[in-house]
């Protein structure tokens, strides 16, 4: 089994020494939110992941989720493992104080979701679809129906799923033909089939809120005609009791590469009964509230996926010896040296950590941006930040997915052939890992909402958002020599964003087809220049900080941005000069060949 | 009924540690730390009896920097009720803390005192003796068993030969083995609520106790590394060795 220990050093660097904690405390309900008080939060969340989430992560993906006749038995040891994670709150940290929640950050919840996803992603995903359609119903679902559902979804006691894919339609959302007809008493009839639908169903819990797209008999066709509904498993009376069961029936699971102990659904909508939460037709908008927490969410998965592949490879290279190192031998009284003499392990664990912990950073900011954005009293700073968390919500989902799959990859490197084997756990973080760059729209459909949307929106304000502070920070810390082998690689990969943003939007004027071709690589290379702008603040602190109390902590924080500044963030060329080369290489290939 | 536990801030568990290069103690700087594990099971104890209604308070203290108080309100945040630090920076030996929770009990005149049996840090496993001892109280040690009756306190011991039962009469002083209970998780809103719960901060001073060093450690050092082991052709051969080589036998 794979150890865990929550980095809850770095987190609290990234909270507090880089980012704006102590001004988060400002914000209405936050006061109490010290570094102290964070810390012991912290604490209990990773003694409670590792002791109870961690064990039935491997186990769980040997058993996987089990179908009988329309019942889905998650594995052995999830029911109780759940039982325990609402009861001590876990499930509700940011969910509102009114309707049972614990009313604190979404910051926080963030980063303790980083180590709920570390210790066992598939566990993670059912009280995460809970969080997704809490956002949904939150913004647009009546009064009546929060105060039927929310305390018990608060509590645990019912869960939440999302049911937006059919058969015949995933990523074009538009095409979907499940039906609602509405009812004399306001109510829906709601008919069709969904497929891939995460925590549809399952024995966690006692009831599932299933949020589905379907249309009216009335409604435009597309997606202008899409609107959103509330189906319970179970119809509650109007104490908020269990009342009679809905006709709404779990027909099969998948069986999936990785996140096994999480159950993927095909969810049969029989005449089901069900409430509209918005208006009609607009469930897209609804709907995208609910996606735009899931891609944050997404990304976090990731984030968890890399931290733990990474500190396995470090102890696994710590103890493993083979070879001598190049320069002779380190470790004379052994047979061999650790594996960590190797140049090429070396390269491959700072690649590691240097992009778990410049994601971890990258999270935090977004995280913190978020909590400014739902509750700062001053409407432009809430703009600016929603503008900021916006931008970067298609980075955080799809670069973290990916640097979560190279990172979990390079783990089975380290270890060689035992990475191969299932014994270690390492396969199995990168069978895990690689939904991430699949689901909640996959890492293409982000590059496009990237480039399609952020960056023509508000008149192109959007990436100002990123820009204008790097400009500042550049500016603040011009002919600073000691930071200078910092400083100019981040203006250089910041001046080549703002160059790839024009490149693209004019070529997108003349030629719709230029956006999907550049989006992955401009999606790639703001998320190198996120990490390099990030780790070049994280250096600055440790060349001020390297010789305290805490000098090793803050010297490998120089070192590791030293690392990412020089070995990783080259890649932003490739990136750039793809995008300058424009889509017409591939475009005007011959359908003919393929 | 009140009920006295006495918690320390030590090392966590998981941490690998090192010995200081002048070989004055072990490092702990930067070092995560938690609350002894055997004391987590006393907190765990006073908690399960304050709930079930036979006690009707709970005090936590600690001796020790500041920082312990991270460790009291982890404390409170399992369930006890209130907590008191006796802050001191200095090196504080199980004798001065033995004296100096002597003093906090005859303030708070508890019923029945819980602590873990040793520390992890230095496993010295004397304080609670020592407590006992000072106070002139019954004493029950390495206990996996903790039953509250009228007037007396029936506990089970883990001893070399098997369980031993004990009737103490209280007010007495109970050392909590590993298999008493298997301590709670900690729930977020407790922790919200810990921070409100009442934290007293008094020192040696306030309490009277000399506190000075009694035992003058020369020198720490890394046990030696293992050597490798060697097979022996049959136990003839093993018993002349651990006679005649190890000279165990």
């Amino acid at each position: 089994m794979p150890l865990y220990r929550a980095p809850i050093r770095d987190m609290l660097f990234a909270y507090y020494e880089l980012h704006q904690g102590e001004a988060l405390r400002a914000l209405p309900g936050f006061e109490e939110m010290d570094r102290e008080t964070l810390e012991s939060i912290l604490d209990e969340a990773g003694k409670f992941v590792s002791e109870r989430l961690l064990p039935i992560n491997r186990s769980g993906d040997e058993e996987g989720c089990h179908w009988q006749d329309g019942k889905v038995t998650t594995p052995e040891g999830f029911k109780a493992a759940y039982r325990d994670f609402v009861e001590a709150g876990w499930n509700s940290i940011a969910f509102d104080a009114e309707y049972g929640g614990q009313g604190l950050p979404k910051s926080l919840h963030m980063l303790v979701d980083e180590m709920i996803c570390g210790c066992n992603l598939s566990f993670s995903l059912y009280p995460g679809l809970t969080h997704g359609a809490w956002g949904a119903l939150e913004s647009y679902a009546d009064p009546a129906l929060k105060d039927l559902y929310f305390p018990r979804m608060a509590s645990g006691e019912w869960s939440g799923c999302m049911c937006l894919t059919e058969a015949h339609c995933g990523t074009d959302l538009g095409l979907l033909r499940t039906r609602a007809v509405s009812q004399t008493d306001g109510s829906y009839r709601i008919t069709g089939s969904k497929i891939f639908i995460t925590a549809g169903e399952h024995d966690l819990s006692e009831n599932i809120v299933h949020l589905v797209l379907a249309r009216t008999p009335d409604a435009p066709a597309g997606i202008k005609g899409v609107s959103l509904f509330l189906v319970p498993k179970i119809v509650p009376d109007s104490e908020g009791g269990l009342g009679e069961p809905n006709n709404v029936t779990c027909g099969a699971i998948e069986h999936k590469m990785g996140i096994k102990a999480s159950a993927t659904c095909v969810i049969n909508f029989d005449d089901a009964k069900g409430w509209l939460v918005g208006e009609p037709n607009k469930g897209m908008r609804a709907m995208f509230k609910m996606m735009n927490t899931e891609r944050l969410a997404v990304g976090m998965q990731g984030l968890g996926i890399a931290e733990v592949a990474y500190q396995n490879a470090v102890a696994y290279a710590q103890e493993r010896l083979q070879g001598r190192a190049p320069g002779g031998a380190k470790q004379t009284d052994a047979a061999a040296d650790p594996l960590t003499v190797h140049p090429d392990i070396r390269r491959m664990l700072l690649t590691m950590r240097a992009l778990t912990e410049g994601c971890r950073a990258l999270s935090v900011w977004v995280a913190q941006q978020l909590d400014f954005a739902n509750h700062a009293s001053d409407p432009q700073a809430r703009q600016q930040a929603d503008q900021l968390v916006a931008l970067l919500t298609p980075v955080v989902k799809a670069y973290f997915t990916d640097a979560a799959f190279e990172v979990a990859n390079l783990g089975v490197q380290i270890y060689g052939g035992h990475g191969y084997v299932r014994e270690h756990g390492m396969e199995q973080l990168v069978r895990d890992a690689r939904i991430g760059q699949l689901y909640e729209g996959t890492n293409g459909v982000q590059a496009m909402d990237l480039v399609g949307r952020k960056l023509p929106m508000a008149d192109g304000a959007l990436i100002e958002r990123f820009l204008i502070p790097v400009r500042d920070y550049l500016k603040e810390r011009e002919g600073d020599a000691a930071l200078a082998e910092f400083t100019a690689p981040l203006a250089e990969v910041a001046q080549q964003l703002e160059s790839a943003t024009e490149t693209l939007l004019r070529n997108a004027a003349t030629n719709p087809a230029e956006i999907g071709a550049g989006a992955v690589d401009f999606l790639q290379l703001f998320g190198l220049a996120a990490l390099a702008f990030m780790w070049v603040r994280m250096a600055e602190i440790g060349l001020n900080l390297r010789d305290g109390d805490e000098a090793l902590f803050y010297q490998a924080k120089v070192k590791t941005a030293r690392f990412f500044i020089r070995r990783i963030l080259p890649r932003a060329e490739a990136h750039y000069r793809a995008i300058e080369a424009g889509g017409a290489c591939m475009m005007d290939f011959d359908d003919r060949a393929w | 009924m009140k009920i006295l536990v006495c918690v320390k801030r030590v090392v966590d568990a998981n941490v690998k540690i090192s010995v200081k290069a002048d070989g004055s103690g072990v490092d702990l700087a930067n070092l995560k730390m938690a609350m002894n594990p055997f004391d987590e099971i006393a907190v765990e104890e006073a908690v399960r009896l304050r709930e079930s209604g036979k006690a009707d308070e709970g005090v936590a203290v600690s001796l020790g920097k500041s920082a312990c108080q991270e460790t009291l309100r982890t404390a409170l945040a399992m369930g006890l009720d209130r907590a008191i630090l006796v802050e001191s920076g200095e090196e504080l030996q199980p004798l001065a803390v033995a004296k100096l929770l002597a003093e906090v009990v005859k303030q708070e005149k508890p019923d029945l005192i819980i602590m873990g049996k040793q520390a992890i840090d230095d496993d010295n496993n004397q304080t609670g003796q020592m407590l006992a001892a000072l106070l002139g109280w019954g004493q029950g040690t390495f206990v996996s068993q903790v039953v509250l009756n009228e007037g007396e306190v029936e506990v089970t011991r883990e001893i070399d030969g098997g369980l031993e039962t004990l009737a103490l009469p209280l007010p007495a002083v109970v050392t909590a083995d590993l298999r008493l209970n298997e301590p709670r998780y900690v729930k977020l809103p407790n922790i919200m609520k810990a921070k409100k719960k009442p934290l007293e901060v008094i020192t040696p001073a306030d309490l009277g106790v000399d506190i000075r060093p009694r035992l003058e450690i020369l020198k720490v050092e890394e046990p030696p590394k293992r050597s490798g082991g060697i097979k022996v052709a049959d136990v003839a051969e093993l018993v002349d060795k651990l006679r005649n080589e190890a000279r165990v036998l």
